[in-house]
């Protein structure tokens, strides 16, 4: 695999519930400060794959590797607090906790952190998501972009090395996807390891160093953003895919 | 517009969080006044009002460890009653081991902890529903074995005869002494407890637990703390009720009954709320008072109660002070202040709680 340092690696996963296969055999390496793009569609096991790196999943074969340890029997709140922040495709939010109180929590314990330390840590991150102005606004509260930041707040508030998106740009408008990619690249310039599931494509274009495209648990293309883009069977997947189908589309020919 | 970067990074550098406000600080120091004038009470009035109190605070007691841990950390459970006899019987064996009764309330209370512990163990297999029904099930379990220790008294139950040499005014006195303790005790150890990052930790459990857990928090552990918790206060509270009443009988004392009452006072009162049991406890003390002589009326006009408020009231009556008024007495949360030269107002209150 590459030369740098390895983050994250995953060797020979495979995951099935009953006779459906979401992954076989999955082979999956991110490097220190890398962002990674996961396109696929609808039931391709994006979401099953962030589950078993992030430890909400075990996988019925194959190991998960974590900045050198193996953390394939791991819980999920241990792979967080060794640097593993997630955030979810449908928001979860403590409904009942002020904005500021669900960062908190996560500086707390993914974090590590206490006391004024902490404090001025989840002011700083709400500050960086765009979340100041809703502090003190009970998270049950927020509308769907509030949601999504907060989500990011929230993985972000546990101090990740790695920090896996799940279609955090999903159900947004034009506006509001480009107020959130500009929070994502500053996530990236300060050295986070970035692994993202969207099916918004041209946000991921903007944002990512490398693409993996996945289908019925596998890996179909694995290369630049515009290289899996281009590829027959991205294209075939997508086009015969439905909604999605537009979208890649005009994002390959551009 | 670069002023503004550099205030708004400084604030956030040094960020201000306010815990309490004014309605805090007048509302604490009037709870306390309450506390010592209820102290000094035995000197004041006759001793069937102190009496009768005793009851009230074994309910504000037993009622906050069940908010502990259905409105903090969404335990549900209707089997605390296997910890308040638990309690009750445990300071009858240590005052026959030459334990003072008053202290072995004490011993009660951590060895409801410890047998919390292995109970945990079976409980925290099931959820929701099950859990539920699963405490109640095994209190069940509790009551069948102390029924079967001849020891104990059998189903007959037993008296505790260490205290009868203390003459009865003194021990009127030092019973409700004992059982004031035990209900502050008890809600300024829910007020700490949920002050701490442990506490905040299970508010975000019993929101939302898968992404409690991906956030860091051992989930398991958090809510066997509180259970261990809950549970030491209900055996603090049976020991209360054995010490005033001097002798126990299993089929009262491991009864659902008593989960009733803490889930009734809790519900009217407002969960989620340390003020709420408090509240509640004294509704339902004053309903028991006011109309314990007309029979079945009396549970009709209770039931009666519990339906108004949850149309009407679905946080509790506390919680819809709280809703209208901003009060908090015990304030877990945090409010952040505004960045200095922001012109967001500040309400100055915590908005949830």
């Amino acid at each position: 695999m590459s030369p740098q340092h390895e983050l994250l690696s995953l060797r020979g996963v495979s995951k099935h519930f009953g006779r459906v296969i979401v992954a076989t055999d999955l082979d999956l390496s991110v490097a220190d400060g890398e962002a990674l793009g996961i396109v696929g569609p609808n039931g391709a096991g994006k979401s099953t794959l962030f589950s078993m790196i992030s430890g909400d999943l075990r996988p019925d074969a194959g190991t998960v590797w974590f900045d050198g340890n193996d953390v394939t029997g791991a819980h999920a709140y241990q792979r967080t607090r060794a640097g593993i922040g997630r955030t979810y495709q449908i928001p979860r939010p403590f409904e009942n906790l002020t904005v500021f109180e669900s960062v908190l929590v996560c500086c707390h314990q993914g974090g590590g952190r206490r006391g004024r330390d902490a404090a001025d840590r989840a002011a700083d991150i709400l500050e960086r998501t765009g979340l100041r102005a809703e502090a003190n606004t009970a998270a049950g509260r927020l509308g769907l972009l509030q949601r999504k930041r907060l989500e990011m707040a929230r993985a972000l508030g546990t101090d990740p090395k790695l920090l896996l998106l799940d279609e955090v740009a999903g159900g947004l408008t034009d506006p509001e996807v480009a107020e959130l990619v500009e929070v994502v690249q500053g996530i990236r310039a300060d050295g986070l390891a970035v692994v993202w599931i969207e099916h918004v494509v041209h946000a991921l274009v903007k944002t990512v160093d490398r693409m993996l495209c996945l289908a019925g648990g596998r890996i179909v293309a694995d290369g630049s953003p515009l290289e899996v883009l281009a590829n027959a069977e991205v294209r075939e997947l997508y086009l015969g895919g439905g909604p999605e189908s537009a979208t890649a589309d005009e994002e390959t020919e551009s | 517009m670069s002023l503004t970067d550099t205030l708004t990074s400084r604030a956030a550098k040094a960020a201000s969080v306010r815990r309490s406000t004014r309605s805090t600080r007048v509302g604490g120091g009037v709870l306390t006044l309450v506390v010592l004038i209820l102290a000094v009470l035995p000197f004041a009035v006759f001793s069937s009002v102190t009496d009768s109190l005793v009851n009230l605070f074994i309910l504000i007691a037993l009622a906050s460890m069940w908010n502990l841990l259905a409105g903090f950390a969404g335990l549900v459970s209707v089997g605390q009653q296997a910890y308040f006899g638990l309690g009750a019987y445990a300071v009858l064996v240590f005052a026959e081991q030459g334990v003072q009764a008053y202290l072995a309330i004490i011993l009660a209370a951590i060895t409801a902890a410890v047998f919390a512990v292995p109970t945990s163990w079976l409980a925290f297999r099931l959820r929701g529903d099950y859990f539920a029904i699963g405490t109640w099930v095994i209190a069940e379990v509790y009551r069948l074995v102390t029924t079967r220790i001849d020891r104990l008294g059998g189903a007959s139950g037993k008296s505790l005869t260490t205290l009868s040499d203390i003459d009865p005014v003194t021990r009127g006195a030092l019973n409700y002494w004992v059982a004031l303790v035990v209900a502050v005790a008890s809600v300024v150890a829910c007020y700490l407890l949920l002050r701490s990052r442990l506490g905040l930790a299970l508010m975000a459990v019993r929101d939302e637990e898968t992404a409690a857990n991906a956030v860091g928090i051992n989930v398991p552990r958090a809510k066997r703390w509180v259970y261990l918790i809950s549970a030491a206060g209900c055996g603090a509270a049976g020991g209360v009720l054995l010490v005033t009443s001097l002798s126990v009988n299993p089929n009262a004392v491991y009864s659902v009954q008593w989960s009733a009452y803490m889930i009734f006072i809790v519900v009217i009162g407002g969960i989620g709320y340390i003020e709420g049991p408090l509240l509640g406890a004294v509704i339902f003390f004053a309903l028991q008072q006011a109309l314990a002589d007309y029979g079945t009326t009396y549970l009709i006009l209770l039931g009666l109660c519990g339906i108004a408020v949850a149309l009407f009231a679905p946080r509790g009556l506390w919680g819809m002070i709280a809703d209208r008024t901003r009060i908090s007495l015990f304030p877990v949360g945090y409010n952040l202040a505004a960045p200095a030269g922001s012109d967001e107002p500040s309400t100055g209150e915590d908005q949830t709680r």
